[in-house]
């Protein structure tokens, strides 16, 4: 019963468009999972059904086996938290603390766990210095942040993330890769919206590829980037060392600088072996 | 306009502790591209807002040293002219778009009309622009209900429709996919074609490397490096001023520490594969 499951889902919008169709995916706790493919395949739709924000217009989704059009967005997002793409549409507090307190005050837990779950996700996300800023203070990367900070001082099952690599430097996406450790130690299952090839093949194990309102593919990043069909249609990029390698003319399917490394280090000894 | 320079520019914000920029000069001549790179927080917006004329005028702090528009102080000129010369794309396009246009087509025009041009010409330019960013499907959308990517090309399309001598561009790329980024660069380079000068601020450093003729490195408000984007973008010690060296020539130095060095540190893709090939004789079929 465990995890966010997706029943053959379609959504349509109310002016009739159809975003989604014929989605069918689990993610379980613990695991992370990143979502791939084109501006407009429907990838923020899908998202938006997995915390009840959207209802599917047809089929399933079930959270932990509630099934999402029983219940309410607010009770559902209690379990799935959503860091938004603009962190801009989700902070409204003044200052930083007091968005991340926010939920749990809501929740009315005791002031010692607020002061737990706050201490905790300020240290997590590298935001102690900016506790008592206000937010539109900070630059809108650290800002995003802060969203994440709200979210996960919730202490949600499931989290999904929408963009989250989108301008922030490589300090930063090392620490967005340290808080998804953390999450999935926890048990915590995170769905992550992203562009960024190299930070999908730097932390995910599993690739879900969507393209015009479906699911195409789902698997490792090995056996993603080894799809040349499934890249066309999508039209994803590969990632940076993997475009070298496949532009240099090497068909194996190289994601990493060390394969690359290790790849022309077997070429050049093979080479020298034949001409000796 | 034809050139800006800088010398010994500090600014601090209003309350902040620490320097935003600390004693940056540099010049920026017509018709480069230059490419500015840094940690969070290393004074990149900060720059951007200085060269448009937003600081000291609308971000307040104390400001030093001297800001020159075609050898003109910033101080003897009116910096609402400015907005005509020196066009700005936000970094983030959700708080450009003005929200007060029902159209997309509108909200592009919104600029022109300010200046009272023709409206016969506003149409054309306007759906020149619509055009090049290949949004004329939008132009009757209503622009608060579009997607991020959607948003950042319409926020891109009203500053180019002003047709700016100079354009500084905080990350238009962020909500954008790989194809759309790509789209994104290709406009920036047809502009520079027409001698724009365009300071762009960019993580992706590829994108970068690929594209800018010069680059500048902040870190801590400082401008700590500056030069041809082969030579800034292929430093070894690009790491330690919190910026990552491009793939390519990450993997030069990776390939050099394990005994096979290429011919010399690319920081393109192309140039990457071409060493490649030109120094492991591959050419597929392997």
């Amino acid at each position: 019963m465990e995890g966010i499951e997706f029943q053959d889902v379609s959504f349509h919008y109310p002016n009739g468009f159809l975003a989604n169709e014929g989605l069918n995916l689990k993610v379980s706790p613990g695991e992370r999972v990143a979502i791939i493919g084109q501006n407009g395949a429907g990838k923020s739709t899908a998202a938006k059904m997995m915390n009840g924000l959207y209802k599917p217009t047809q089929g399933k989704v079930l959270v932990n086996g509630v099934d999402t059009k029983e219940k309410t967005t607010a009770q559902i997002a209690r379990m799935v938290g959503y860091v938004f793409q603009n962190p801009d549409e989700q902070i409204f507090n003044s200052t930083v603390i007091k968005e991340i307190e926010y939920m749990p005050r809501y929740f009315h837990l005791p002031e010692e766990e607020i002061k737990a779950r706050t201490d905790e996700v300020l240290s997590l996300t590298g935001l102690k210095d900016c506790r008592d800023m206000n937010p539109f203070d900070i630059s809108y990367s650290t800002r995003k942040f802060v969203t994440i900070a709200a979210v996960l001082a919730t202490k949600p099952l499931y989290t999904i993330w929408d963009e989250p690599t989108a301008g922030q430097d490589c300090k930063h996406t090392a620490i967005l890769r340290k808080i998804l450790d953390y999450l999935q130690e926890r048990g915590v299952g995170v769905v992550v919206i992203t562009h960024d090839m190299d930070f999908v093949v730097n932390t995910f194990d599993r690739i879900v590829v969507m393209a015009n309102k479906h699911i195409i593919a789902d698997g490792t990043p090995e056996e993603i980037f080894s799809r040349e069909d499934i890249i066309r249609e999508s039209c994803i990029s590969r990632p940076q060392v993997g475009n070298i390698a496949h532009e240099a003319g090497i068909k194996k399917t190289i994601l990493f600088r060390e394969e690359l490394a290790a790849y022309l280090k077997e070429w050049q000894s093979k080479r020298k072996e034949q001409q000796s | 306009m034809d050139r800006i320079e800088l010398k010994h520019v500090t600014f601090s914000y209003t309350l902040a502790e620490n320097k935003a920029l600390d004693d940056v000069s540099f010049t920026f001549e017509k018709g480069r591209f230059y490419g500015v790179i840094g940690e969070n927080g290393g004074g990149k917006t900060t720059l951007c807002n200085l060269l448009r004329g937003l600081i000291p005028n609308f971000f307040k702090g104390d400001l030093s040293g001297q800001v020159l528009y075609d050898g003109t102080d910033m101080n003897d000129l009116d910096v609402d002219a400015l907005s005509v010369d020196i066009g700005y794309v936000f970094q983030n396009p959700f708080t450009q778009i003005s929200g007060v246009k029902k159209t997309v087509f509108e909200e592009v025009a919104l600029g022109l009309e300010n200046l009272g041009v023709p409206p016969k010409e506003i149409v054309k330019r306007v759906i020149d622009v619509l055009k090049l960013l290949e949004i004329e499907h939008l132009a009757l959308n209503n622009p608060t209900e579009l997607s991020g990517g959607q948003r950042q090309r319409v926020a891109f399309a009203s500053i180019i429709v002003m047709d700016p001598d100079i354009l500084v561009i905080d990350e238009p790329t962020s909500q954008l996919d790989p194809e759309g980024s790509r789209r994104i660069f290709d406009i920036i380079e047809t502009l520079k074609k027409r001698n724009k000068t365009i300071v762009l601020v960019e993580h992706k450093i590829n994108m970068i490397a690929r594209y800018c003729d010069e680059v500048l490195v902040m870190k801590d408000g400082k401008l700590v490096r500056s030069g041809s984007a082969q030579e800034v973008l292929s430093d070894a010690l690009l790491p330690s001023l919190g910026v990552r060296l491009p793939e390519a020539a990450q993997l030069a130095y990776d390939l050099a520490d394990e005994g096979l060095p290429m011919p010399g540190i690319p920081i393109t893709d192309e140039d990457c594969c071409r060493m490649i090939q030109e120094r492991w004789g591959i050419h597929g079929g392997n």
